[in-house]
């Protein structure tokens, strides 16, 4: 199924999750390969965003969150391990559905991360290439100072990537990350995720299919809580092997 | 019958037909009786309200008129700098000035010590269950506890127990415990109100839950705060009850040199010159109060200005 050349960063094992009772994720094995993009797709509800939230463990903060199974970070079971959460969430960035920047200047966004975990580089030279990284570099290096909450929506989100990329992750989560935006400021982030693969590997849940076809190289389909399928992008989106995920892509519901 | 029958087959149709029989000023006029009856209703409510801000306004205006025409000939610098005395023509306020200035300080930093550090607790820390909803219960019952109780309390505890004796020290610690309800249940909304996407974004850099607390949720939170600081502090100032009951002297002749001297405070000083028989000690009191408003003016202003730089920023 997923091509054999690249080995996996992130795969879980059989995992199922509760809400309470009511169980959203069905016994899903995936295998996330590195250094790609691969996007979750399905209708709302179906599970997607929770399946994203398992690989930085957020759903901890949820109460009525329980799981059966395993989440594997480099072969490590990180809700099993001995090794802090936090240092797993410092290696997998996340970037939420609406922008959410600090209510502290652009530079401080994106040095506190950094400077709780112990940085201790130059934190300019860090601010520099992170926010050039995100492709925001031109726009604000006149104004570093200027609250992250004065910036357009677009440019909040490619902040909130910024700050992401300053903690040097191995893996980016990213959900939904341009449901809030325009279409001119969503286009900005897929060129800018098309950058970001060549040094990290990004899990993308979209509810935009067409998102999904431009920016991806591997697509899951999951369908209430079930993963139903698992492949190349290309592979989905012209030959699917289930019908329901053909049925989905074409419109025919969700 | 076919328009009988056609009434019947198609009854929207046959309802389009009668609303267009029905003449269309009909139709608006009934629209505009009830227009104009609600507008009626939203002016009656208007200067009901507007009532009630008045009589409240008025109540106001007419005790600061009698204090100030009572109290303002006694106000010259003398009285802020004289010691009380048996005579009323050499009495003055300052060491009431001087310990309620201890006291507010003392109790300033006491109560937003342990209740902000509370609030920060029971709201961002502690795991939610039925220990916190008891103490969350608790806490609001204690905000409508009478202060009196507080000078009981505080005389068991911090005179007697902890032998502070009739300090400065016991008395902002008791006056810290009366107001620490409300700055608790203050604070704890002021954090309730910071967006959870904040704390999402710094747990997701791999942040502590102290570390999100301290550089992004209490920072956020802090205008909030302030709001029920202020308004806890003015009434600890205004406090006198519980003081007495801690046996604050009435009589005092010096000023507080440390947290353990005994002292008097502005409330006290007020309630003893108006509970004499003399009339010039009335006005006297009067005067007392004037100052006291005063103090309080500036305390509220200093503090709602530091605020709104504070949201500006």
């Amino acid at each position: 199924m997923v091509n054999s050349h690249s080995s996996s960063i992130l795969e879980t094992r059989n995992l199922n999750i509760y809400y309470g009772e009511k169980k959203v994720i069905r016994n899903v094995s995936l295998k996330v390969p590195k250094r790609t993009v691969t996007a979750m797709i399905g209708p709302s509800g179906c599970g997607k965003s929770t399946l994203l939230r398992t690989f930085n463990r957020m759903n901890d903060f949820i109460d009525i969150f329980r799981f059966e199974g395993e989440v594997l970070f480099e072969g490590t079971d990180i809700y099993r391990s001995k090794t802090d959460v936090t240092e797993f969430r410092r290696r997998v960035g996340m970037v939420f559905q609406k922008p959410n920047p600090f209510t502290s200047s652009i530079a401080k966004n994106i040095t506190w991360g950094p400077q709780i975990n112990g940085y201790r580089g130059d934190l300019n030279e860090l601010v520099e290439s992170s926010l050039r990284k995100a492709a925001l570099w031109d726009e604000v290096k006149d104004k570093l100072n200027d609250s992250g909450l004065a910036l357009s929506g677009g440019q909040q989100q490619r902040l909130c990537i910024a700050r992401a990329i300053a903690m040097d992750p191995e893996v980016i989560l990213m959900d939904e990350p341009c449901s809030a935006l325009d279409p001119q400021s969503t286009l900005a982030i897929e060129d800018l995720i098309h950058e970001l693969k060549q040094n990290y590997t990004i899990v993308i849940v979209t509810h935009n299919m067409q998102q999904a076809a431009r920016v991806s190289e591997f697509t899951a389909f999951l369908y209430n809580g079930d993963l139903i399928e698992f492949d190349e992008t290309s592979k989905i989106f012209s030959h699917p092997a289930e019908k329901l995920t053909r049925d989905y892509i074409v419109g025919r519901f969700g | 019958m076919s328009q009988i029958e056609g009434t019947v087959d198609n009854p929207k149709r046959a309802l389009r037909e009668q609303d267009r029989s029905m003449p269309d000023k009909e139709n608006r006029a009934i629209f505009a009786v009830n227009a104009q009856r609600r507008k009626l209703k939203e002016q009656v409510f208007y200067y009901l309200i507007f009532l009630a801000t008045l009589s409240a306004l008025f109540v106001l205006v007419y005790l600061i008129g009698s204090i100030f025409s009572d109290g303002w000939p006694y106000l010259n610098w003398d009285f802020l700098t004289n010691f009380p005395s048996r005579f009323p023509a050499k009495a003055g306020f300052k060491s009431a000035i001087y310990g309620t200035a201890w006291l507010g300080c003392l109790t300033l930093f006491f109560s937003v010590l342990f209740g902000v550090g509370s609030a920060v607790y029971l709201q961002e820390l502690s795991a939610k269950g039925r220990l916190s909803s008891g103490i969350e219960l608790s806490i609001a019952t204690l905000a409508g506890v009478p202060s009196i109780i507080y000078g009981m309390l505080g005389l068991g505890i911090f005179v007697r127990f902890l032998a502070l004796g009739r300090s400065v020290l016991a008395g902002a610690l008791t006056l810290s415990l009366l107001i620490l309800p409300v700055i608790i249940i203050a604070s704890r909304e002021a954090l309730k109100s910071v967006p959870d996407s904040i704390r999402m974004g710094a747990f997701a850099l791999g942040a502590t839950r102290w570390q999100t607390v301290r550089d992004h949720v209490l920072p956020a939170a802090i205008p909030g705060i302030a709001t029920g600081v202020i308004l806890a502090m003015a009434r600890s100032i205004g406090e006198a009850a519980p003081l007495i009951l801690l046996g604050a002297l009435t009589y005092i002749a010096f000023v507080p040199e440390s947290v353990f001297d005994s002292f008097t405070a502005m409330p006290i000083q007020i309630f003893n010159w108006a509970s004499r028989p003399q009339a010039q000690f009335h006005d006297l009191a009067a005067a007392g109060i004037i100052v006291l408003l005063g103090f309080l003016l500036i305390c509220n202003s200093a503090a709602i200005i530091l605020r709104s730089r504070w949201r500006a920023k």
